[in-house]
């Protein structure tokens, strides 16, 4: 009777398990060997100090140190206000407190390089608003402030990246047993105290990881500091590599130097997911409670109307001042007239829509390429995750370890990794074509979708399937029939999560794109480059409301599914 | 002599009345327990009295210290109430060794590091901790863990040490152990004790007097034995030990069953206060129930309907009429098997009004 069971499922187990492995390989896999070969194999030979001689020049050594000192300003700046804002929503008597929840979480679904935009627009040293505006009128005689520097990129940086602690923090508090504080303080303690002694040390855990989350974030990141930082000569490794891959038109020394560079992103990476996966796993305290009752809050007090106000400041100068200011710039007939009634219209917003062709197709080019990048990477999703959580077949060590690599590869090394495998060498080129593209798209979002489908996945009881085994399906028709609608939610989840980061993508696509295959960022990117200033900050708007709306419709579907 | 004082204690969440004008008093060195079903208020009123919710009306004290009076508009916070008290899940930080947990409460009031010392060790002494000392509360098992958090609740020498449910996440084994140990500090400190617990025999065992409550009303306060013996009303009568009701309608003095299947024994009469009610319930306890498997014309007959031998007891169902009525008896006095028609006799019948 065993024995009839295994075979029948041996066949459909094997062919799953093989296919899995090798969209892996293939998207992943394949391209981040290509550029560790690429970095070390010179000559047919390993030439590893070849590769530090590279590390060790100037630009690319400065551009690793940029890289390290952004990434640590934003991962403190990030911590400090993730943290007290996380705080201060959870655990005090803040007003509003809802409201000031979801708003500190909108920067998430915000490209942080239109925010960069904008924040150049505020505050380049000459032609910044703001810098001109005391510098006219409140007789400064310099900018107050110069965007164009690494305070400047980490300040911007920190607005949009802050929620990854944020949400860390507040998941950790909301779940935190209130009695723990409760028997601080019988036992004497004041507010102050706990938070300090108790509150702060037991939510570490969660810090730190969202802490390296931005980290890592941090290191690989392209459009911040390609809007602010390349035009003050800094560069960090991403712009470093792209700078030199455009350039050069893929010359053989800058491919060898962006592998080099890529690498390192890479075993950064590695190391910084290590030890996320060390302190979650071994430091995580058991603080979720059982049965409790409201977690107490502290009293503000005095503190407590200059605390909202210091909050709804801090949204209004970081959300929506940025935001109308992309707007605003956008109506603009030229860029540098005054914002009077006058001088706006919505003319730049009709033509990008109805009459330009590059920003037509840019938008014609993000949402099939988002929608098709999302539905594929959804089902393999799916397909790996079941692997992975569910089927127990030989091998399977092999997907999980592949499975990790998702998570770890940052987006201009995917874009590096896939140049170098489907330009022509191994007999396929999809270079300059949107394919290149939508294979980056599916190896950079691989990770979202194993997360959200894994996570489905382990709600699914092991006995649904073997009930369902037993009644006399077979495989194929317990997946179809008990599996899939069960872990449906988790494949939407992954779309969604896939599709609408999709739509403002620029690490990967400014790597790959070609004059006839522009994504919406690829546009918004290049024509601020070319001066175009209105023009981009119109499509800029069109973008952020394609998002906003985008996320209004997941946000419907989730209330609705109740998840 | 009362030491912890109770005035008229009210919690309202919006319209729901979680506890309605609570009044009692503690003595020094007394164990007190709050018994009652799940939702009757017990959590709130133990939180009131700590500080950790504010009452909405009423009043709380501690020998002369008035704590919490909303008509007064006083309020002490928790921090400076100086009590101890345990939870239901430990509450043991995760961050600080065995040590340091149990020497916080000192920390706070700055002490002198050498009494610091001296009075954590003592408490950890007390709780047969000392071994663990500087180990991660995270090794220690459930037991354990609650023995730090009555060590760190003894180290500051309170008057009252207030229990929620404290031994409700151990097994049962481990359970009757913690009992005696927590009564034995309690002899050996001195300190009063509100214990909270929806375990009837936890609360027998540990207290000196024991508070039933429903629905945020106060059913009987009274000592253990005085509880179990007489119950005050049908509701403490169902939550203390097992019981039985029997319906039953007054007639001339008497009672008839309600289907009228099977005579009532003359001598079995209710009190002459009830015999205006339109039915009555007979409430008895299974091991108060004697029968015989003859047919005794002086008690109410019944078929025994199910036997199950349960170890040192056997555990009876028999059918009067279209009611059922448990009885236990002892192993080495077996009684009729299954089928047989006998006798009851109630050797400690309670009469309640039915609503
Ligand atoms: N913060 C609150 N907000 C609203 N209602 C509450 C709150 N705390 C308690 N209640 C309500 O007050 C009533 C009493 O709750 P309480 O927790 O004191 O019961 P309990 O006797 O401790 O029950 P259990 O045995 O389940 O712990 C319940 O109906 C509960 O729903
Ligand atoms: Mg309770």
């Amino acid at each position: 009777m065993s024995s009839i069971k295994t075979k029948s499922s041996f066949g459909v187990a094997q062919v799953i398990l093989f296919l899995s492995i090798a969209i892996l390989v293939i998207v992943v896999a394949f391209p981040v060997l290509l550029i560790l070969f690429n970095a070390f194999w010179v000559n047919d030979e390993f030439n590893f100090a070849g590769a530090l001689e590279i590390i060790k020049e100037p630009q690319t050594f400065q551009a690793l140190k940029n890289s390290l000192i952004i990434a640590t300003g934003t991962t403190i700046g990030s911590t400090i206000v993730g943290t007290f804002f996380a705080w201060l929503v959870t655990r005090t008597d803040l007003p509003h407190k809802t409201f000031m929840k979801s708003m500190f979480l909108v920067p998430f679904m915000l490209p942080s390089f239109i925010g960069a935009l904008a924040w150049k627009m505020l505050l380049s040293p000459n032609a910044g608003f703001i810098n001109q505006f005391f510098i006219q009128h409140l007789g400064f005689t310099g900018p107050i402030f110069n965007i164009y520097s690494y305070i400047g990129i980490s300040t911007v940086e920190v607005m949009y990246l802050f929620p990854f602690v944020f949400i860390q923090v507040c998941g950790a508090l909301e779940r935190m047993d209130p009695t723990l504080e409760e028997s601080a303080r019988i036992s004497g303690a004041g507010l102050f105290t706990i938070t300090r002694k108790i509150t702060i040390p037991l939510v570490m855990p969660s810090i730190l990881s969202g802490a390296l989350l931005i980290m890592l974030y941090s290191m690989a990141h392209f459009g911040t500091v390609a809007v602010l930082g390349i035009e003050n000569g800094i560069y960090n490794i991403p712009t470093l590599i792209y700078e030199r891959i455009h350039q050069s038109g893929g010359s053989f020394d800058a491919i060898r130097t962006g592998t080099v560079l890529a690498t390192v992103l890479v075993i950064s990476a590695a190391i910084i997911i290590y030890a996320q996966r060390k302190i979650l796993g071994s430091g995580h305290y058991q603080i979720i409670g059982g049965k409790s009752f409201r977690p107490m809050e502290l009293k503000l007090r005095g503190l407590r109307m200059p605390l909202m106000i210091f909050c709804l400041a801090y949204i209004a100068f970081t959300i929506v001042l940025p935001t109308v200011v992309i707007f605003l710039v956008g109506s603009l007939k030229t860029y540098g007239l005054a914002f009077t009634f006058d001088n706006l219209s919505l003319d730049n917003y009709k033509f990008i829509l109805f009459d330009y062709k590059v920003t037509r197709d840019a938008i014609f080019n993000s949402v099939t390429l988002g929608f098709t990048a999302a539905i594929i990477t959804m089902f393999a999703g799916v397909m790996i995750s079941y692997v992975i959580v569910k089927m127990k077949v030989r091998g399977k060590g092999i997907l999980e370890f592949l499975g990790m690599l998702p998570f770890s590869v940052p987006g201009s090394v995917i874009a590096l990794g896939v140049i170098l495998a489907w330009s022509g060498q191994f007999g396929i080129n999809l270079y300059n074509t949107v394919w290149i593209i939508l294979v980056a798209y599916i190896a950079r979002y691989m990770a979202f979708s194993l997360k959200a489908n894994s996570a489905a996945l382990e709600q699914v009881h092991d006995s649904l399937v073997e009930a369902s085994r037993a009644c006399g399906a077979t495989m194929w028709q317990s997946l179809r029939d008990i599996v899939l609608p069960l872990v449906r939610p988790g494949m939407l989840a992954a779309f969604f999560l896939i599709f609408l980061p999709s739509l403002r993508e620029l690490t990967v696509s400014i790597m790959l794109y070609a004059p006839t295959t522009r994504t919406i960022g690829v546009a918004i990117y290049t024509l601020n480059e070319d001066g175009e200033t209105v023009i981009s900050a119109a499509l800029a708007g069109i973008a952020l409301i394609i998002i906003i709306l985008g996320q209004s419709v997941i946000n419907h579907f989730t209330k609705k599914a109740g998840v | 002599m009362s030491y912890v004082r109770l005035v008229n204690v009210t919690k309202r969440f919006g319209d729901v009345t979680a506890v309605n004008s609570l009044n009692f008093e503690i003595g020094k060195g007394e164990c007190f327990s709050m018994l009652g079903p799940s939702g009757c208020g017990k959590t709130t009123t133990l939180r009131m009295v700590a500080g950790f919710e504010d009452l909405s009306d009423g009043e709380v004290w501690v020998g002369d210290r008035l704590l919490s009076s909303p008509k007064k508009n006083h309020y002490l916070p928790p921090e400076k109430r100086n009590f101890g008290m345990v939870f239901q899940a430990f509450a043991v930080w995760p961050h600080l060794s065995v040590y340091e947990n149990v020497a916080f409460p000192l920390r706070i009031r700055k002490l002198p590091d050498s009494e610091i010392d001296q009075r954590t060790k003592e408490a950890l002494k007390a709780t047969n901790l000392l071994s663990a000392a500087n180990e991660s509360p995270d090794f220690l098992s459930g037991g354990g863990k609650q023995r730090v958090a009555l060590a760190r609740a003894l180290a500051i020498n309170p008057d009252v040490m207030l229990l929620d449910e404290p031994l409700s996440s151990l097994d049962p084994h481990l359970r009757e152990e913690m009992r005696f140990e927590i009564k034995e500090l309690q002899q050996k400190y001195g300190f009063s004790i509100i214990y909270v617990t929806h375990d009837q025999s936890e609360a027998m065992a540990l207290s000196d007097r024991i508070l039933v409550m429903k629905l945020g009303v106060v059913q009987q306060i009274d000592t253990p034995l005085n509880i179990y013996n007489h119950p005050a009303n049908q509701f403490v009568f169902s939550f203390i030990g097992l019981s039985n009701f029997l319906k039953a309608i007054p007639q001339d003095g008497h009672v008839i069953l309600p289907d009228q299947s099977e005579a009532v024994p003359m001598t079995l009469k209710p009190p002459d206060s009830l015999r205006d009610a339109a039915l009555l319930s007979l409430a008895s306890r299974p091991s108060e129930i004697d029968f015989t498997h003859m047919e005794d014309p002086a008690g109410l007959h019944g078929i025994v309907s199910r036997k199950a031998f349960l170890g040192e007891i056997i555990d009876y169902q028999i059918k009067v009429g279209d009611q059922v009525l448990r009885v236990q008896k002892g192993r080495r006095d077996p009684g009729p098997e299954p089928g047989a028609v006998c006798a009851i006799h109630f050797l400690r019948p309670f009469w309640y009004k039915e609503k």
